[in-house]
């Protein structure tokens, strides 16, 4: 529901990562949206593609990587995925667990096009 | 093409708001609990009972969150505490920026504990740190008792949960037992409290609760 607000956001991180002349080059800006985040990567997705229209980044677009929610069993230090929100551990079944990813939404890396490349 | 690393939390500047929010209920030592749920579970209705249950033991103040009106402060208002509206005008969540600017508009001295009842939804809020000491999650047994499977991010990111409106399990489709079992599947840790505003079961033991926990150095 707030994917417009996240959207932009991440306009303003690389914006602010960029000179000015650069942004008509960022062609690619990778981000990490876990599991849990409570981001739909679609919504999020569209909701940038709209509001990046209006700017110099025009060309650039998302890609999302998606993170599976990830636990460790704080008693056996087994790692394991949580499928269907079975939150205990299948090893031991303890359910003291601590979660190891899952709720990331960070900007990773842009992939600019080299001035050279002739396509600004 | 080149790549330029970034490494940023899109939400950090959310962050860094909300830990400086943080400071300032430290240094003054006020406990601070932020109040997520569905719309309609009874937030309102329960901050009103606690105020009359806690009236002269601790001194608390509120910040409303709603989408439009002041209904909810006006409520608040009747019983004599301090309260701030935000109206986010279609916001879905509050955020600690909007918390920041509400605090100018209190005298902190003084206080025992601020409530900040968020914007009724039990998505987005889950991802926005206020600069509180806990989320209270507020489920009422109307809404049946698989809510917990189908919006674990709240659940698992508050630590009290409050089961409203148990008067009414007779007459809807929900087994206090499934969705006690169905919240703490997903966070163990989570303290339970079973209320009923409208009989009043219940309310003393969440007051005696809050009563006793000292949330103001968190």
């Amino acid at each position: 529901m707030h994917e417009l607000g996240i959207a932009q956001n991440i306009l303003q991180i690389v914006q602010q990562a960029v000179p000015e002349t650069g942004a008509p080059c960022v062609r690619i800006i990778r981000i990490r949206v876990g599991q849990l985040s409570g981001v739909v990567p679609d919504s999020l997705d569209f909701c940038f593609s709209a509001i990046v229209n209006d700017t110099e980044m025009k060309q650039a677009r998302l890609e999302i990587e998606q993170v599976p929610l990830t636990s460790e069993c704080r008693d056996c230090r087994q790692r394991f995925p949580i499928n269907e929100l079975d939150f205990f551990c299948p090893a031991c079944k303890s359910t003291n667990l601590e979660l190891v990813s899952g709720r990331e939404l960070e900007v990773v890396e842009i992939e600019m096009a080299d001035e050279s490349d002739g396509t600004p | 093409m080149s790549v330029i690393t970034i490494e940023r939390k899109v939400l950090e500047k959310n962050e860094q708001v909300a830990q400086r929010n943080r400071e300032i209920f430290r240094e003054r030592g006020i406990g601070v609990l932020n109040f997520v749920s569905s719309p309609g579970a009874g937030k309102t209705t329960i901050l009103e009972k606690t105020f009359q249950e806690l009236r002269g033991a601790l001194k608390i103040a509120v910040i409303e969150g709603d989408v439009q009106t002041d209904l909810d402060a006006q409520r608040v208002a009747k019983y004599g505490v301090p309260v701030v509206q935000i109206v986010t005008l279609g916001g879905c969540h509050l955020d600690a920026k909007l918390i920041q600017d509400a605090l100018e508009q209190f005298d902190l001295n003084g206080l025992d504990l601020l409530f900040i009842e968020n914007v009724g939804n039990l998505v987005c809020p889950a991802n926005y740190d206020l600069g509180e000491a806990l989320k209270v999650v507020v489920l009422s047994t109307t809404e049946g008792d698989d809510k917990p499977l189908k919006y674990p991010a709240m659940f698992l990111n508050s630590s009290v949960l409050i089961i409203n409106k148990i008067d009414l399990v007779p007459y809807v489709r929900c087994e206090l037992n499934t969705l006690r079992n169905n919240a703490l599947q997903i966070n163990p840790a989570l303290r339970v409290f079973e209320i009923s505003c409208f009989t009043g079961e219940g309310i003393p033991e969440w007051c005696d609760w809050l009563r006793k926990k000292d949330l103001s150095g968190q």
